[in-house]
């Protein structure tokens, strides 16, 4: 093959939607090209067919999606018109991919080192010993720690980060010329996404593969990028080179997705009356036990230890840290999901740690929680009305007050009063999330958790959602415990910010001190994972 | 889009409830069209179907007409089946939710519980359970019932327990609901479908049951029923097939039935689902 053609090139890919669907076409008269040597980027939110291509490159379209125009060409041959067959003859030999969800991506069952050998033996490659010494190789190439253990360990033995290596190093076994990757970092914790992205860029320009990197964050685009291919609505809105599109994006849309990214720029913290506190946290631990079994013994897992804080009214206060921190826990038992194990929890006065049963429940009303998963926080059979009506009902107001009630929090959040009488899966991501809000609002709490309330979706509707919460803020002068475990986001809206690992406070203080004189070493190292910030430096 | 243009969309739930309409019509107009007892002798015995005119489907060993026992005995089946089904809902949903939604001792003790009745096989708890009672319509469907409410409290129970932690669950125990309102109005309407679903199938599985009850001669002995029919019939399945063959398809109708209406209920209760399927 000569260097100059690239080698993948769509040209003209229109994919057509079953009947139905909300349009006609996944995508529709794509092009762009993936060249020898360099990492592509297909940007893109939620719906705008970016997964797609990388599907119709793969032979692996979804049911009903079918290709009407266009043509995929690899090597010369166009794969729409390959037969199964051939099309398995490519994947994994020539075209490798890594997927987005590690564990769901592996088979749970199988040692790690029989997964890897079985891609050469689905390819008839090798006998049994040279596999089983090249999965070691290749384990060691991807930088797993103690590669001849891990060898031999089931998926589920090792971490989120360690399952994606396993996964690259599946997608590298046979020495792919084109790589595709779909948002393999989006589970991942900040520190191990910014260890793959640089693994990935790594093992790329060792090998001089291609690289089609599909992701819905513009922070990883600036760290891993030579060209950036934005998508919207099944369209490419912009192709170009990475520091183009970054630095003079010429669509507005692109414009909007970059303007939608949570900025380094800090707003100066409020003071609250720290005399006063709302909230006092004190000294609050919790263990979580699972029960042994006949040959299993118990485990314990230190959620929360001796963890103290305060909340003053009308103050922000960001709990961050990464998976396993400790920080949703936290948030649990402010609200008294969980019962905290030892310490109080002080809610202007009244020790909610201490209430049980009846007492509980009748206190609850006080502190409300904001979910993250804007599906699964809506019970699919309830109408929008009565599923913020239904809090202060089971408080004793009248049916007909608290539907009017709900009414009013729907127009203040901007839905309008007649989504009382719709069902919520007639509403996007966003728009549930507002339903969330507006349902936490509902009994006029004194304090709210909002727990990951905005990483479930795209930053346009995330920053859209976070200026909600602002103008909230500032109306109703909320008091807010915001869990998040992205640093940016919590910058944006936080007056004050703790950062959590392994169930302790690592460091407090107002947002400015954190995240621009940061004192401990895991914060910066935090910071530092932040995708995209070598170029918002460059940009500043 | 209204509940039933929903049901309607699957074909064959509404083939479905066609055919479970003509059962349940042919138990209705049972004592009209044929007024007289069906355990009467009316013709000579093993009269082939179609031979003589008034006897559409033929005559049995001691020449009662078939068509008659079919047509009462549609009766007999449908109101044992649906009964018994609601007995055994009444006492595997309650148990279920509970030991579901609260887990721990609770759950333990009702699903120990529940495992004493599963670990009898089902027809010999229920033959055992009958031949105790006497044979009559109640005791069949109190025997009936008894066999088939654990899978009830089994579905019921992982229903809740994968619902119980949702966190619009969650969300109604933050508001302050109680835990009567939360089981009742949160977590059990989203168990319904395949609540529903089961139902209809263990009302054909109670039909069977009852079949192979009266097939053993277990049967009230006063009602005619589709599995005294087959069972009084087996010996002499090769000289008159049509004996056990009308019954026999009439079992399988109701069945099939009740399993396709099933399915279009499914649908139906699940807007999103079948929303997506059109």
């Amino acid at each position: 093959m000569n260097d100059d053609t690239p080698v993948l090139s769509i040209r003209g890919l229109t994919l057509a939607l079953p009947e139905g669907a909300d349009r006609d076409c996944a995508v529709e008269a794509v092009s762009y090209d993936v060249a020898r040597g360099e990492i592509m980027c297909v940007v893109g939110e939620s719906g705008s067919g970016k997964s797609m291509a990388a599907n119709a490159v793969m032979g692996l379209l979804p049911k009903g999606v079918r290709a009407t125009a266009g043509e995929v060409l690899f090597d010369g041959q166009d794969l729409l018109r390959l037969s199964e067959k051939q099309h398995r003859r490519l994947r994994g030999l020539r075209i490798g991919m890594i997927f987005q969800e590690p564990m769901t991506a592996l088979n749970p069952l199988m040692r790690v080192g029989a997964q890897i050998a079985e891609v050469f033996e689905a390819h008839g490659k090798f006998t049994s010993k040279e596999r089983q010494a090249r999965a070691l190789a290749l384990l060691e190439e991807v930088g797993i720690p103690q590669p001849d253990r891990a060898i031999r360990a089931y998926p589920f033995q090792l971490s989120g980060g360690q399952r994606q290596r396993v996964m690259i190093a599946m997608a590298l076994a046979l020495e792919p010329e084109l790589l595709i990757a779909d948002e393999p970092t989006t589970a991942l914790d900040v520190t191990t996404q910014a260890q793959i992205l640089a693994l990935i860029r790594d093992l790329q320009r060792r090998r001089g593969m291609a690289v089609m990197f599909i992701t819905h964050d513009f922070g990883v685009v600036a760290e891993i990028a030579s060209r950036v291919c934005v998508m919207r609505h099944g369209r490419v809105v912009e192709l170009g080179s990475a520091a183009e599109v970054l630095r003079q994006p010429r669509h507005e849309y692109t414009r909007a997705l970059l303007e939608a990214i949570p900025s380094n720029v800090i707003p100066a913290a409020r003071g609250g009356d720290r005399q006063q506190p709302l909230l006092e946290v004190n000294r609050l631990s919790k263990t979580f036990r699972s029960r042994g079994g006949l040959f299993k013994p118990a485990r314990e897992v230190l959620a929360l230890d001796d963890v103290s804080f305060t909340l003053a009214p009308g103050e922000t206060v960001g709990i961050v840290g990464e998976s396993g921190s400790g920080k949703s826990t936290l948030g649990r038992c402010v609200v008294r999901l969980e019962r905290p194990d030892s310490g109080s929890l002080r809610l202007a006065g009244t020790d909610l740690s201490a209430l049980r049963g009846d007492a509980l429940r009748r206190e609850r009303h006080r502190v409300q929680m904001i979910f993250q998963d804007p599906y699964a926080s809506l019970n699919p059979r309830h109408r929008v009305g009565y599923a913020i009506a239904q809090g202060p009902m089971a408080n004793g107001v009248p049916r007909a007050r608290a539907m009017r009630q709900a009414e009013e929090l729907l127009e203040l959040v901007g839905l309008g009063a007649v989504a009382v009488d719709r069902y919520p899966h007639e509403f996007s991501g966003g728009q549930r999330q507002r339903i969330g809000i507006a349902r936490a609002l509902a009994l006029n709490p004194q304090l709210i958790v909002a727990d990951e309330a905005v990483s479930a979706l795209d930053v346009s509707i995330q920053a859209q959602v976070l200026e909600l919460l602002e103008e909230l803020k500032q109306k109703l002068s909320l008091s807010l415990l915001f869990i998040t475990h992205d640093l940016r986001v919590a910058a944006q809206i936080c007056d004050t910010i703790i950062v959590m690992q392994n169930g302790r406070i690592v460091e407090q203080g107002t947002a400015q001190e954190v995240f621009l004189r940061p004192t401990e070493a895991y914060t910066k190292q935090l910071l530092d994972a932040i995708p995209g910030r070598a170029h918002e430096a460059a940009l500043a | 889009m209204s509940f039933f243009a929903r049901f309607a969309q699957n074909r064959g739930a509404l083939v479905g409830l066609v055919i479970l309409l003509a059962i349940v019509l042919m138990a209705i107009l049972a004592p009209l069209l044929y007024p007289d007892s069906p355990w009467r002798m009316v013709q000579r015995p093993f009269l082939p179907p179609l031979e003589l005119e008034g006897f559409p489907l033929g005559t049995d060993t001691m020449g009662r007409d078939v068509a008659a026992g079919l047509m009462h005995g549609a009766w007999v089946s449908l109101l044992i089946g649906l009964v018994s089904t609601a007995v055994a809902l009444l006492i595997g949903v309650p148990l279920g939710a509970v030991a579901g939604y609260y887990g721990g001792l609770i759950d333990d003790a009702l699903m120990r519980f529940t495992e004493f009745f599963q670990t009898i096989p089902n027809f010999a708890l229920a033959i055992v359970l009958v031949a105790i009672m006497q044979p009559s319509v109640v005791s069949i469907v109190l025997a009936i019932a008894i066999v088939s409410w654990p899978p009830v409290a089994r579905l019921v129970r992982a229903e809740f327990m994968s619902l119980r932690h949702r966190e619009y669950v969650e969300a109604a125990r933050l508001v302050g609901q109680t835990h009567r309102t939360i089981i009742l109005r949160q977590i059990l309407p989203n168990t319904l479908s395949p609540i529903i679903v089961l139902a209809s199938l263990m009302v054909a599985t109670a039909i069977l049951l009852e079949s192979a009850l009266s097939f053993l001669g277990l049967g009230d002995p006063n009602v005619m029923s589709w599995g005294y029919m087959i069972g009084a019939a087996r010996t002499v399945i090769r000289q008159a097939w049509w004996l056990s063959f009308f019954p026999g398809v009439a079992i399988l109708l109701t069945v099939l039935a009740l399993n396709l209406v099933g399915e279009g209920l499914d649908d139906a209760l699940n807007p999103k689902l079948a929303r997506e399927r059109s």
